[in-house]
Order: structure tokens, then sequence, then C-alpha cells
């Protein structure tokens, strides 16, 4: 038992670190991980056979995707390695791994989850047409596939990933109808002087928004009731309110669009992690100390799995939580390098609050949803099929909500649905969103084959 | 069969081997280190239909997390689109047999 490998979950930036830094103290940690190769989605590596250099694929971030990779490649060697492997359930000090068909019990004392981050969306009149994609999966079919989703494409929602994945496309050659923020002007002007703390990674949003406008593209902010239409099946048309509150359209045949991004908790729920709701991301998210120490004992937590923060605080994140468990364990760690990890995270998560101030979630979207919009595309629940679950059936809480309605309970856990849900429920029974609760996790995280589990 | 309108296009990577499947019993080519949900999105615009008659489903996340693009192979297995390569001789069906008067 003493002996037993700490176990990894995860191998973006802040897996890859806490890997490494696991590693160089001799231990051989079991790195288990959903994709092919390490990375993580940011620095995600392109299939064998591509031959874009990291400059074209990483841009500003190229000497970092660099550097992660390499530091996960010396390891490789020495550690337990295990990609394409799906964690599916984690209970009792034992993960349930499933490779190649098969699932496998793997037992830990302790366990550093680094599960990320996906993009945080606002179901929308057509979102579920082809042509409809998040902005971190149209950022993937560029850098991992090589493709645009389409040849007139309208960007839309809020947050550094809408300009930097415009800016992306346009670099690439692709024709951009427009880019559409929803965080009105003001808020990024009264955001300033915490953005400016942001320092270098601020000056590259300025340089992306910057890149985007002498380029011609429109850049719109402030805008509220996007629908799109279709033509054959596949959309044809988005249209949305200005600012100034006059309707307007814009011809495309695909969309790219998130608000944000929204953490990966469910195996921080399995493990009995408690959560908190966390107001500025307004999100429900795990415990967890600035070292990465959770309330249950041998379960850590780094990067955006416990509260969005970007790849630099994964990194540093991932570094520190590894050194907590190694401090538990009993080994010597550099005390002033681990209060420099702290400072660094600190630093951070300051310029994080400026953001979320600069481009905020619009809560009052999701709120106003059109009855017949589809909010959980899993199981073709509409908006107005779940306020009813509220208001007839008298669902207090979203769990209750769920289960009356079906929104959530499909192949996707309610990752997709869960913020958005969350904000319809909690308008239609006039409470703040904190009090509306949170989607609890079930196992299987994601689908598993049904011969796996009987 | 007509060739059908793609919604993703190839910009770079374009130098890679041919692999041949096929989209509805049309033959197709994709490359080598594309995804499934590539493949089929370079060939047409639908992955397959949802199971609560609004329409075709084409994906959303493409890293796994939305289980939108899970397709239909001829056999009756099924796989994630965007996490699985396609691979020569697949045979994928995207088109369930109500659809076919569309």
């Amino acid at each position: 038992m003493e002996d037993r490998p700490p176990v990894v979950i995860g191998a973006g930036p802040a897996g890859s670190r806490a890997a490494a830094t696991l590693a160089a103290a001799g231990l051989a940690p079991i790195v288990v991980d959903e994709a092919p190769a390490s990375g993580g989605q940011i620095y995600r590596r392109a299939p064998a056979g591509f031959t874009r250099p990291y400059r074209t694929l990483y841009g500003f971030e190229a000497a970092k995707a660099r550097r992660l990779h390499e530091a996960f490649d010396g390891i490789k060697g020495s550690i337990d390695y295990r990609p394409e492997t799906l964690v599916w359930d984690l209970k009792h000090g034992a993960l349930h791994c499933l490779f190649d068909g098969r699932s496998r019990e793997v037992p830990y004392r302790d366990v550093i989850l680094a599960p990320g981050a996906r993009d945080r969306i606002i179901p929308f009149p057509g979102w579920t047409l082809p042509g409809v994609y998040t902005l971190g999966g149209a950022q993937i079919a560029l850098k991992y596939q090589g493709c645009a989703i389409g040849t007139r494409i309208v960007f839309m929602g809020t947050g550094p990933l809408l300009y930097l994945v415009a800016r992306q496309y346009a670099q690439a050659g692709v024709e951009i109808a427009a880019v559409l923020d929803t965080a009105p002007f003001a808020a990024k002007r009264r955001a300033l002087p915490g953005l400016l703390r942001g320092g270098s990674t601020f000056a590259k949003g300025l340089w992306c928004v910057a890149a985007l406008r002498s380029s011609g593209i429109m850049i719109a902010n402030g805008i509220r009731s996007v629908a799109a239409d279709a033509k054959d099946a596949t959309v044809s048309t988005l249209r949305y309110r200005d600012a100034a509150g006059t309707e307007q359209r814009l011809a495309c045949d695909a969309i790219g669009f998130g608000f944000g991004l929204s953490s990966e908790t469910q195996l921080a729920d399995l493990a009995e992690i408690p959560f908190s709701f966390d107001p500025i991301q307004q999100q429900f998210l795990p415990e967890r100390d600035i070292a990465g120490r959770t309330p249950v004992p041998g379960v850590y937590l780094a990067g955006d799995g416990g509260g969005i923060a970007g790849a630099d605080a994964a990194e540093v994140g991932g570094e520190r939580a590894a050194l907590a468990l190694l401090e538990d364990r009993g080994h010597e760690v550099d005390k002033p390098h681990v209060a420099a990890l702290e400072r660094a995270l600190c630093r951070i998560s300051g310029f994080r609050v400026a953001l979320e101030a600069a481009f905020p979630f619009p809560a009052d979207i999701a709120a106003g949803m059109p009855d017949e919009t589809i909010l959980c595309r899993c199981e073709g629940v509409t908006a107005g099929e779940f306020r009813r679950a509220a208001g007839a059936l008298g669902a207090g809480e979203i769990n209750r909500a769920k289960a009356f309605s079906r929104c959530g309970m499909g192949r996707c856990q309610g990752r997709v649905c869960g913020p958005a849900a969350a904000a319809v429920l909690a308008a239609a029974l006039d409470l703040p969103l904190e009090r509306v609760g949170r989607l609890r996790g079930q196992p299987p995280v994601k689908p598993i084959p049904m011969a796996v589990v009987i | 069969m007509p060739m059908e309108a793609p919604q993703f296009h190839r910009i770079a990577e374009r130098d890679r081997a041919l692999v041949r499947f096929v989209i509805d019993r049309r033959s197709c080519e994709a490359l080598a280190g594309d995804t499934l949900l590539t493949a089929l999105l370079t060939n047409g615009r639908q992955v397959r239909s949802s199971e609560f008659g609004d329409g075709p489903r084409a994906g959303l996340c493409l890293m796994g997390a939305c289980q939108d693009c899970w397709v239909d192979l001829e056999d009756g297995s099924r796989l994630r689109a965007c996490t699985t390569f396609v691979a020569e001789g697949m045979r994928i069906v995207t088109r369930s047999g109500a659809d076919d008067g569309r």
C-alpha cells in the first residue's frame, strides 16, 4: 500500500506538470488520459503525419507547448502512461478505467485530478443544426485537423477564446462574417485596471482584437437574442439584436460559439469532494486549497477542473499539487519554491477575476431563452418543457427538474446544457443561481459499452 | 450517388495518404489522420439523425465532451466520431430509413 504509485488523471498542462514533478522525486506515477497524446486541449498535438510547425499550431504559445510536450516525453519511459483510457468511475480507492473496450480496476492511494475544462455554452434556436460548433471545437478542427468548420463563419459568444479562435481562422484565410460579443463594451472598460495586471496575456488579447479589426472584420459588442436559421438542414443565417436593439442578419454556413469555459467536475464529485458555489465563475466547484489539497485525504485537484484559470495556472497548479502529495507522503520539498508557485497562482487568479468581469457569463440570455429552444440536445428537451418541470411540476432544484424533464440525463450528463439549464431554472423559480443546486455526477461519466458493466 | 456539399473544408495538411471508406453505401475518401468526424464532414453535412425527430446532427464540441457525434456502423457497432480515427473500409450509416424521404 505504501508503495502504491500515485495516479494522475489527465495529461494536459496540469497533469503533465504533476507527473513530471512526481517523476523528478523518484516516483513512477500512473498517468491516465483519454487522449492519444499528452498536451490536453490547449496544447493538443497533431496526429502522426501532420507537418505544420509549432509556430503555426500554437502561435504565441509555441514555446510553452513545446516545453510541456518535451517535459512529458522526457518522463514517458519512467512512468506508467496509459493514453486513450477513460476513467469512468472512481470510488472506494479504485478507478475504473476503460481501454480498448475493456474495463480495469486500478486501486489508488493518492490521486491528482487534472480533468480540464470544456466550452460553456448557451443554447439558442437552431444550435443543433449542422454547422454550429463550440469555439473550442472550431479551434480543434483548424489546429488538429487542418479544416475550417465552414466557408463563411460567424463567431459569437464572449471571452478571450472568441477573439483567439476568430484570429486563428482569419490568419488561415477563412472568411469571417463577424465576431459578435455578448459582453457590453462598458464591462471591458470597467475591467481595464484589472486586465492590465495580466501583462503579456492581456497584450496578446489586445493584439488579437486589433488584428481582427485591421483586417476589416466586424466586431460587435453587447449583442443579444441570437437565433440561427437553416437552409437544406444546414445553418444559413444568424439573426441577432445589436447593442442598439436593432435586429441584424448575417449570412453564414457555420457558427462557432461559446461563453467562456466550464470546469469538468464529474470525477471530483464521485471522489466525494464537497462543492461550493463560486460567484466569479458562476458555477459550483469542488473545494481545494491553493496547494491543490481537497478535503478528501489523498485526493488533489489541479488546473481548470478546479476552477478556470488557464493553461499557465494549470502548469503551476499541477506542480504545486504534486509537491503537496509529496509533502503528505513525507518527502522533503523546496519551501521557497513552493511559496513562489503559490504567489504565481495568486497573481493569475487576480487577472482571472478581471477577465470574468470583462466577459461576463450572460445569464440573462440563458434565462430568457425562447420556450421552443432545444435546451438539452441529448434528450431533445426544450426550454419550455424544462420550465414546466419547475412551474407546474414544482421542481425546486436542478436534480428534481432533471428527473421530471430528462434535461441533463442524456449521454453528455449535463456537461453541455448544465450551466444554461441552471440559469433557466433559477429565473423560472426567481432564485439566485446558487440556490438551484448543481447536477450530481453519475458513473459512468461518459458512455461506455454495456458489455463492460454486466 | 451525387457528391454532397461538405461542411468542413480542408485548408492545410492535405499531403497525407488516402483512406477509402463508405458513408450510407456511398464510396468516399478521407486522409490518414482524419477523425471519423472530419472524414464525414468533408464528405457531407450529417453525422446522424436526432432520435427525437428534430433533424440531422453533426457534432458540437469535437473534444469528446458532448457525445453528440456517436455514429452507427453497418455492423451495428457505434463509435464516437470526434475521437476515433477513420480507417480503411469503415462503413458508416448516418441516415436511418425514416430520413430517406427528406
